[in-house]
């Protein structure tokens, strides 16, 4: 994977299992193609997204994140995709004070009978991070210690 | 006792002096460790030389304390040779534990750093756009400056920590705590942050109720009622997320806790708590509506990170347009 135009990014994708996981499901038993850009990690809702994952999977090596709930209104729990909406509004605000572009962390709707837009959604967020290349984070602090005794000393 | 006193060491590296200061606030129990430890290293205090330190043999200091952030070679070299010549290491206060306010520099770089400094800041004059260079030759000889990092990094993050002491500056309550450990052998296992593991909430007499947050207040723009929660009122407030043993001392007094004593056990990104905490209670069932609140909240990244910048899994600003930098130095006149 390099920035010759072949970059293919590694996207983790959080979805939630009453509607996003089947929509991704249907799509599979339908034989719709989709790049092979996602990771995808069945949550239960997406009320449940801890921020810290999305920092987590940025920091180990993710290109982007796409996060993948029911419609408002038609959440499993009731209102665990609004709390959703308040975090992500968030976070979002945090990553660009963090220089992250807001195309590499997105939040969509799917319901499980939406393969089709689960489809489109993942082809539509891969072609963005595309063009935006390699995200490779850890590269933002190479090592300054000159007494270092080996890389990555002590993490 | 014939025994021989425990030797004791403190240092800072790039900290404010405030930790120092904290450890005269013992006051009059700082008799107490002056009794109980031989002090063979404290620059702040007493004269003593880097030399000194080097000429010791490895692991004679029992106990180091050391505070202040690793920002540049000077302060790694430090964080090497206290970690070689002690047997048990300290992160004192939230420099050296999370990076605190000198790791706000994560939001920037050095090149920026010395841009404004050395040049565009108003009151600097310097036509010969003179930086600090790490080697500059003068007819008596070479001087030396230590090489300034770009990225600002924790204690723990250049050497191995036996402990933890969390605070801006620590509490006289917290270094009792840890003095008392160490004087007892009782210490918790390596590794561990000294201190209670509960949140600044549990400590706090504010009342609290459900939090439905319809805007953010900076402090200056309301008088807060001194029985309500802060946050409740819609001011700013770590509480939710940031580990106790302060005494919840700054929203007693009116002011949302800013977040020093860092996160709870089991945490892996204090700011990413405190997110979500904030982003939890407010009284918005849209996007539309959630902007709108977080219009009133400036600069998140800086409340969620006041502390834990350096610690956190992100650590700092990307560098260039988040996109790839090549590695190594971008400048040709390598600034100090």
């Amino acid at each position: 994977m390099s920035d010759n135009g072949t970059f293919t990014p590694v996207i983790v994708g959080f979805l939630c299992n009453w509607c996003s996981y089947r929509a991704a499901d249907l799509a599979g038993t339908s034989r719709m193609g989709y790049p092979a850009t996602l990771r995808d990690i069945r949550i239960m809702c997406t009320g449940r997204l801890d921020p810290t994952f999305v920092l987590r999977a940025l920091q180990k090596g993710a290109d982007g994140v796409l996060i993948m709930g029911c419609h408002p209104g038609q959440c499993h729990y009731q209102e665990g995709n609004y709390k959703a909406i308040r975090r992500f509004a968030l976070l979002r605000r945090t990553l660009r004070q963090l220089g992250i572009a807001d195309e590499r962390v997105q939040l969509h709707w799917a319901s499980a009978a939406e393969g089709v837009q689960f489809a489109q959604t993942v082809a539509r967020v891969t072609e963005q991070i595309r063009q935006l290349g390699p995200l490779d984070w850890t590269h933002n602090w190479p090592n300054e210690d000159p007494y270092a005794v080996e890389e990555a000393v002590h993490e | 006792m014939s025994k021989q006193k425990p030797k004791l060491a403190l240092y800072w590296a790039s900290s404010c002096g405030g930790c120092e200061i904290a450890v005269l606030g013992l006051h009059e129990k700082i008799l107490n460790v002056a009794e109980a430890f031989d002090i063979v290293f404290w620059p702040c205090v007493m004269d003593f030389k880097y030399a000194d330190v080097e000429a010791m043999e490895d692991g004679e200091i029992d106990v180091c304390l050391f505070n202040g952030a690793i920002r540049n070679d000077e302060n790694a070299h430090m964080a090497h040779l206290l970690r070689q010549k002690s047997k048990v290491l300290v992160a004192f206060g939230a420099c050296s534990y999370g990076g605190s306010i000198p790791g706000l520099a994560n939001f920037t770089d050095r090149e920026a750093m010395f841009q404004w400094i050395y040049s565009d800041s108003p009151s600097t004059v310097n036509p010969d756009g003179v930086v600090p260079q790490k080697s500059t030759d003068v007819p008596e000889g070479e001087l030396r400056l230590p090489g300034f990092w770009n990225t600002v990094k924790t204690l723990a993050q250049v050497v191995p920590v036996d402990y933890f002491l969390p605070g801006c500056p620590p509490e006289a309550s917290s270094i009792e705590i840890a003095v008392n450990a160490i004087v007892s052998g009782e210490l918790p296992p390596p590794g561990s942050v000294i201190g209670p593991d509960v949140t600044v909430c549990d400590e706090c007499p504010r009342k609290k109720s459900e939090k439905k947050i319809e805007r953010f207040y900076r402090p200056q723009e309301i008088i807060p009622d001194p029985d309500t929660c802060l946050l409740e009122q819609g001011l700013f407030c770590a509480g939710i997320a940031t580990r106790s043993g302060c005494g919840a001392k700054c929203p007693q007094v009116g002011f949302g806790c800013r977040g020093c004593y860092g996160p709870n056990e089991g945490v892996l990104d204090h700011g990413a708590k405190i997110l979500t905490g904030i982003a939890s209670v407010i009284d918005a069932m849209t996007a539309e509506e959630a902007e709108a609140i977080f219009d009133t909240l400036p600069d998140p990244a800086g409340y969620f990170y006041r502390f834990h910048l350096p610690d956190s899994l992100l650590r700092r600003k990307a560098r260039g347009n988040g996109k790839r930098q090549p590695v190594g130095e971008t400048s040709q006149r390598e600034p100090a």
